[in-house]
C-alpha cells in the first residue's frame, strides 16, 4: 500500500432542520403518507414561483460561522436542468458558480493524530422526491414529499489520505451540523448523506482520475466502499488498466463498488441563474444576529475544559463529542463544582458510558440524570460514600430506587463509617479471628494483609473508610 | 353597452340601468355570435360566467359614485383572461395541445385581484402557443383572426386578447407581455394595452414563458380603463420573489393633467429604416397632436437597440427552455399515448404536446445554455441587456417619456411571416428593449394605416413610469377618437 497515495474528497448532503421546504411552505417531516406533504409548488404545476425560506439561509450562515468559512455577501440560485420523473420542475434549484458558504474547514482526528480538512464551499439546494420502484407492478411511483427538502452540499478539498480520515471527516461533520442544530443527522431516514469522490497515485504524482462513490448513508459503508473502491482501482493501474472517472454505487451485500454511468454519458446540466429568485443577500447584520444565536463550539469548548478543569485533550475531545454529551457534562460540572470536573468526567466517560453503550442508550436519555451523577460524586468527594460503594448508588439511580444518590445512601444505610473507634472495634475484632493471617503477615506475607482488610470491609458491608482501615490495620499490626 | 368604457359600466351598474348578469349575458351572447369567426376564446362556460355575476350583482354599490376616477368601482364589469393565467375550474390550456385537458385547481394572482374586485370572467382567450409568436399563428386552437380584417394576424402573443375587445366581445382583457405580447396585438387590433414595470404585477399563475422578461398586464380600450385594471391588478405578491414591494398607487391620479411641458424622447433608432410609410405617417401625425397638447419633443438615442432582438432571442429561449421543462407528460399534461421507455416517454410527449416555434425555441434556448456556449451567447446577451437598460436611463435624463411607433407595419396577412422567424421576430423590435430593461411601455391607437388597419403609437415610461404614461395616452384620447373605433360590420 505504502506506494499508493489515496486521495479522498466528500461531498456532504445535510438535509436542514427547517420547519418546511426551501422554496414553498409544505412540512418537511419524514414518513408522510406519499404525496400529501407536496403542494402546488412542489409538483411544479403550471404557474408557480419558489420563494426562499430564510429558515434554510439561516442554517447555512450558522454552518459557515461554525466552520470558519466567509459568508458570501451576494450568493445566486441557479437551475441544474435534467429530466427525472421524480424532478418536478425538470430543474433542480441549486448554486453553482457563487455558493453562501466559502472555504472554512474542520478539525479531524485519527488516533492520535490531528488533521484539519479544508472545506471548499457549501451551498444551498433543494431535494429531489423519490422513485418508488417496488408495489407498482413493474411501473414506477412518485413521491414528492422529499422534493423541495433543505439541503446543504458540503464540499471539501481532497484533503483525505484514507478511509479512516474520511470516515473521522464524516463523523466530525455529522457531530457539527447536529451539534449547531441544522441537521438531525438522521442517516438512515437520509437526513446526512456522503458521496465520496476517490483516487489514487503515485506519491509525487499529480492527481489520479477519480470515481465517485454515491449515496454512503453509514459510516461503516463508508470504510468498507472507499477501501473496496482503492483496492479495485490499484488493482486496475497495477494490471495496465487505466481509471475512466465514473459515478459508481456501493453495494453493502456484496461488498463491492459498481459503475452507475461513465463520464461520456455525463449530463449537461446546463445551469444558469434561476430568474424567479433575486440573488441572495446576506449583510453584516445578519451574520451578526444568526452568531449571537450560535451555541458554544466543539473546539472552543474542549480548549476551555482543558484549561478550566485540568481534562487531557482526549477526554474533552470525548465529552464534546455530541452537544448532548457536552450539556450533560456541563450540568453535572455546574451542580458538582468545578473541583470535582475531572471526578465527573471520569464517571460520565466510564461508568455512564458503558452503562449507556450496554444498552444502546443516549446520554441524552440517560436515566441518571446529570443533577443525579453530579451528587453522586459530591458524596465521594466528601467522603460520605467509597467508590466502591458508590457504584452501588449509581446501580440504585440507574434502576431508580431513589431520586438522588443522598437519598439512596440514606435509605440504604451506605454511609461511610468513619468513626475511628467503630473502626478500631472492628479491626480487633477481626484480628482475633484471624489469628492466621496475622501470622503470615508477621512472617513477611504481604498479601496477608489484603486479606485482613478486606475481612475488616467486609465486616462493615463495604462502608468503613477503606484509607483508615488501612491506617489502622498497618497501626494494629505495629507495621 | 358594447363601446362603454368602465366607468361607464360601472356607473350603468350603480344606477341599476342593467345588473351583473344581463351584462354579463350580452357579451356572451355576442361570443356566441362572433367567435366562431374570430376563434378570439379558447374556453367558454356560460355557467361558471353567470355564477360569478350572480354573486357580483351584491357587490356593486348603488347609486352614483363622486370618488375619482381611480376608486370607481369594477364590481359586475366583466373581463376576459388570457389563457396564460391559472384559473380555479377553467381550463388552462397556454394555447398548447400540452394543456389541452388541463384544469387549474387554483388561480393566478391577478385573476384573484380582480375577482376580488368583483369583475366577472367571460371566459379564456387564445393566445401563441406558450406566449411565444407574435402573429397567434402559434396556437394550438388555431390563429385568431383580426376583427379589423379576418384575413390578416391579430398581432401576438395577447391575440385573443386583442380580437375580443376590439370585436366587443369583452369590455377588457389581461395579457402578458414577454417582448411586446401586449402592445403589439393592441397596436394591431386599434386597442390600448399596457405593459407595466417588471414586479409591479404578480407573475404568481402566470404560466412562465420568460422568467425575468413577462409581466401580466391590462388591455382595453382606452388609457383610462388600462389606468383602473392595473389599480386592481397590482400590488406585492410575497409568492412571487421578483414582486416588488411599495406602496399602492392609483394608477389615474395624474389622467386629468395637462401635458404642458412633457418632454417627449424620440429614439432615432426607433424612426430610421424598416418602419412601414403608412406607420411613419399615422406616428407623426400624432406626435404633432402631442406638441399642440403642449408637449415639446426632444431627439434621444437608444445605440444598443439594434441588438434588442438578438439578446432577447437568447434571454428568452434560454429561460423558456428550462421553465417549459416541467411539462414531461409525468404528472399532468399532454402524454403520447404510446410510448417504450421513460426516455421514450420524454421526447413522445414533448414532440406531440408541442408545437414547432415551442420547439424551436427550446432547442435554441438549450443550446445558448449548453456547456461551451454559455459565455458566447447567455453571458453576452445578459451583458447586452445591461447596455440597453443604461441607453434608456440615459434617454431618461433629457425626457420624460419615450414615444414611437409599436409595430413596425400594420397587421399582416395569415401566413406572411410564418414561414421565417426572423421575419416575424422583427415586428417585436420596437417593443422588446423595454422587456429587456424592465420598463413600463403601453401601445395607444393612433390612426389607420394601409388596407384600413389601425396603427399603434408605443410610449414607454421610466421605472415606475406607468402614471405618467397613462396621463399622455389619455389627454391624447381626449384629443382624438381612434381608440373609439370599432370594425364597421361588427356593430
Amino acid at each position: 500500500m505504502s506506494q499508493w497515495e489515496v486521495v479522498i474528497g466528500l461531498e456532504t448532503h445535510a438535509q436542514l432542520q427547517t420547519k418546511s421546504k426551501i422554496f414553498s411552505g409544505s412540512s418537511i417531516a419524514f414518513g408522510a403518507e406519499p404525496n400529501v406533504q407536496a403542494n402546488a409548488v412542489d409538483i411544479a404545476l403550471p404557474g408557480v414561483l419558489p420563494v426562499l425560506n430564510r429558515e434554510a439561509v439561516v442554517c447555512a450562515i450558522k454552518f459557515g460561522l461554525a466552520v470558519g468559512a466567509s459568508i458570501a455577501p451576494r450568493s445566486v440560485f441557479a437551475r441544474k436542468n435534467y429530466f427525472y420523473p421524480d424532478l418536478p420542475k425538470g430543474y433542480q434549484i441549486s448554486q453553482f458558480e457563487i455558493p453562501v458558504v466559502q472555504g472554512g474547514g474542520l478539525a479531524i482526528r485519527v488516533g492520535e493524530q490531528e488533521k484539519f480538512i479544508r472545506l471548499t464551499r457549501a451551498h444551498l439546494e433543494e431535494d429531489a422526491g423519490k422513485s418508488l420502484h417496488e408495489d407498482f407492478h413493474g411501473r414506477t411511483g412518485i413521491d414528492l414529499n422529499r422534493a423541495g427538502t433543505p439541503l446543504l452540499e458540503i464540499v471539501t478539498e481532497p484533503d483525505m489520505r484514507s478511509s479512516a480520515e474520511a470516515v473521522a471527516y464524516a463523523r466530525a461533520l455529522h457531530a457539527l451540523v447536529q451539534w449547531i442544530g441544522i441537521c438531525d443527522g438522521n442517516m438512515q431516514e437520509g437526513s446526512f448523506r456522503c458521496d465520496a469522490n476517490v483516487s489514487v497515485r503515485r506519491p509525487g504524482e499529480p492527481l489520479g482520475t477519480r470515481r465517485e462513490i454515491k449515496n454512503l448513508n453509514s459510516f461503516r459503508f463508508m470504510q468498507q466502499a472507499i477501501d473496496f473502491e482503492v483496492q479495485w482501482q490499484i488493482n486496475e493501474i497495477s494490471e495496465g488498466r487505466a481509471i475512466r472517472q465514473a459515478t459508481v454505487l456501493f453495494d453493502p451485500d456484496s461488498g463491492e463498488t459498481r459503475a452507475m454511468r461513465s463520464k461520456e454519458d455525463a449530463h449537461d446540466y446546463r445551469y444558469f441563474p434561476d430568474p424567479d429568485l433575486l440573488p441572495l443577500e446576506i449583510g453584516a447584520d445578519w451574520i451578526a444576529q444568526v452568531k449571537a444565536g450560535l451555541p458554544e463550539l466543539p473546539q472552543a469548548m474542549q480548549a476551555r475544559f482543558q484549561a478550566d478543569y485540568g481534562l487531557s485533550a482526549y477526554d474533552a475531545a470525548i465529552l464534546t463529542a455530541s452537544r448532548a454529551m457536552a450539556d450533560y457534562f456541563v450540568t453535572a460540572v455546574a451542580a458538582a463544582g468545578a473541583a470535582n470536573a475531572k471526578a465527573v468526567a471520569n464517571w460520565i466517560m466510564g461508568e455512564l458510558a458503558a452503562r449507556l453503550n450496554k444498552n444502546d442508550m443516549d446520554v441524552a436519555n440517560s436515566p441518571i440524570s446529570a443533577a443525579q451523577l453530579a451528587g453522586l460524586v459530591q458524596r465521594i468527594a466528601d467522603n460520605t460514600i467509597s467508590n466502591n460503594i458508590a457504584k452501588k448508588v449509581f446501580e440504585a439511580l440507574w434502576n431508580g430506587e431513589g431520586q438522588s444518590a443522598d437519598e439512596i445512601i440514606d435509605q440504604q444505610g451506605l454511609k461511610q463509617i468513619t468513626d475511628s473507634g467503630a473502626i478500631e472495634k472492628i479491626i480487633d475484632e477481626v484480628l482475633a479471628a484471624n489469628q492466621k493471617s496475622v501470622g503470615e503477615f508477621r512472617a513477611g506475607k504481604d498479601k496477608a494483609f489484603n486479606a485482613l482488610v478486606g475481612q475488616a470491609m467486609k465486616a462493615t458491608k463495604g462502608k468503613a473508610n477503606p484509607q483508615q482501615v488501612n491506617d489502622l490495620l498497618r497501626k494494629k499490626l505495629g507495621g | 353597452m358594447i363601446n362603454s368604457s368602465l366607468r361607464e359600466l360601472s356607473a350603468a351598474l350603480a344606477a341599476r340601468k342593467i345588473s351583473a348578469v344581463e351584462l354579463a349575458t350580452l357579451f356572451l351572447d355576442r361570443i356566441d355570435k362572433l367567435n366562431p369567426a374570430l376563434n378570439a376564446f379558447i374556453t367558454i362556460d356560460r355557467e361558471q360566467t353567470l355564477a360569478q355575476a350572480r354573486a357580483a350583482e351584491a357587490r356593486v354599490p348603488k347609486g352614483t359614485q363622486s370618488a375619482g376616477a381611480g376608486n370607481t368601482p369594477l364590481a359586475g364589469i366583466p373581463l376576459a383572461h388570457k389563457d396564460i393565467f391559472c384559473t380555479r375550474g377553467w381550463r388552462t390550456s397556454c394555447g398548447s395541445r400540452m394543456l389541452e385537458n388541463f384544469v387549474s385547481p387554483y388561480d393566478a394572482h391577478v385573476v384573484e385581484k380582480l375577482a376580488a374586485a368583483g369583475m366577472v370572467t367571460l371566459g379564456k382567450l387564445n393566445m401563441d402557443e406558450f406566449a411565444m409568436g407574435s402573429s397567434n399563428e402559434t396556437s394550438f386552437f388555431g390563429p385568431v383572426k383580426n376583427p379589423w380584417d379576418t384575413a390578416r394576424v391579430p398581432g401576438g402573443s395577447s391575440g385573443g386578447s386583442a380580437a375580443a375587445i376590439a370585436a366587443r366581445l369583452a369590455p377588457a382583457a389581461t395579457g402578458t407581455d414577454t417582448g411586446g405580447s401586449i402592445r403589439q396585438p393592441a397596436a394591431l387590433c386599434g386597442l390600448t394595452g399596457l405593459k407595466p414595470t417588471y414586479g409591479v404585477v404578480s407573475r404568481y399563475g402566470m404560466i412562465a414563458f420568460a422568467s425575468s422578461l413577462d409581466q401580466a398586464g391590462p388591455m382595453a380600450k382606452s388609457a383610462e380603463d388600462c389606468a383602473l385594471l392595473l389599480n386592481a391588478m397590482a400590488g406585492f405578491d410575497s409568492r412571487d420573489s421578483t414582486s416588488i414591494e411599495r406602496p399602492a398607487e392609483d394608477y389615474a391620479r395624474d389622467l386629468e393633467k395637462p401635458l404642458t411641458g412633457l418632454r417627449i424622447g424620440l429614439p432615432r433608432e426607433f424612426f430610421g429604416a424598416g418602419m412601414d410609410d403608412d406607420v411613419r405617417a399615422a406616428v407623426e401625425a400624432a406626435l404633432a397632436e402631442y406638441r399642440k397638447l403642449g408637449a415639446i419633443t426632444v431627439e434621444v438615442s437608444l445605440p444598443n437597440s439594434g441588438l434588442s432582438v438578438p439578446a432577447y432571442y437568447v434571454i428568452a429561449p434560454a429561460e423558456a427552455s428550462s421553465n417549459l421543462s416541467r411539462f414531461d407528460g409525468v404528472r399532468y399534461g399532454y402524454r403520447a399515448p404510446e410510448y417504450g421507455d421513460l426516455n421514450d416517454m420524454y421526447s413522445k410527449s414533448r414532440a406531440l404536446g408541442f408545437g414547432a416555434e415551442v420547439k424551436r425555441r427550446i432547442l435554441i434556448g438549450t443550446y445558448v445554455l449548453s456547456h461551451g456556449y454559455y459565455d458566447a451567447y447567455y453571458l453576452k446577451a445578459q451583458k447586452i441587456r445591461r447596455l440597453i437598460a443604461a441607453d434608456f436611463q440615459k434617454a431618461f435624463e433629457s425626457c420624460d417619456v419615450i414615444m414611437g411607433p409599436t409595430s413596425p407595419s400594420v397587421a399582416f396577412a395569415f401566413g406572411a411571416k410564418s414561414a421565417d422567424p426572423v421575419q416575424m421576430y422583427l415586428s417585436d423590435i420596437y417593443t422588446i428593449s423595454t422587456n429587456l430593461a424592465g420598463l413600463p411601455g403601453m401601445s395607444l391607437p393612433c390612426g389607420f394605416g394601409a388596407h384600413g388597419m389601425p396603427v399603434g403609437l408605443q410610449i414607454i415610461g421610466n421605472w415606475f413610469g406607468e402614471a405618467r404614461m397613462l396621463q399622455a395616452a389619455h389627454q391624447y384620447q381626449k384629443a382624438s377618437d381612434w381608440h373609439v373605433r370599432m370594425p364597421e360590420e361588427l356593430k
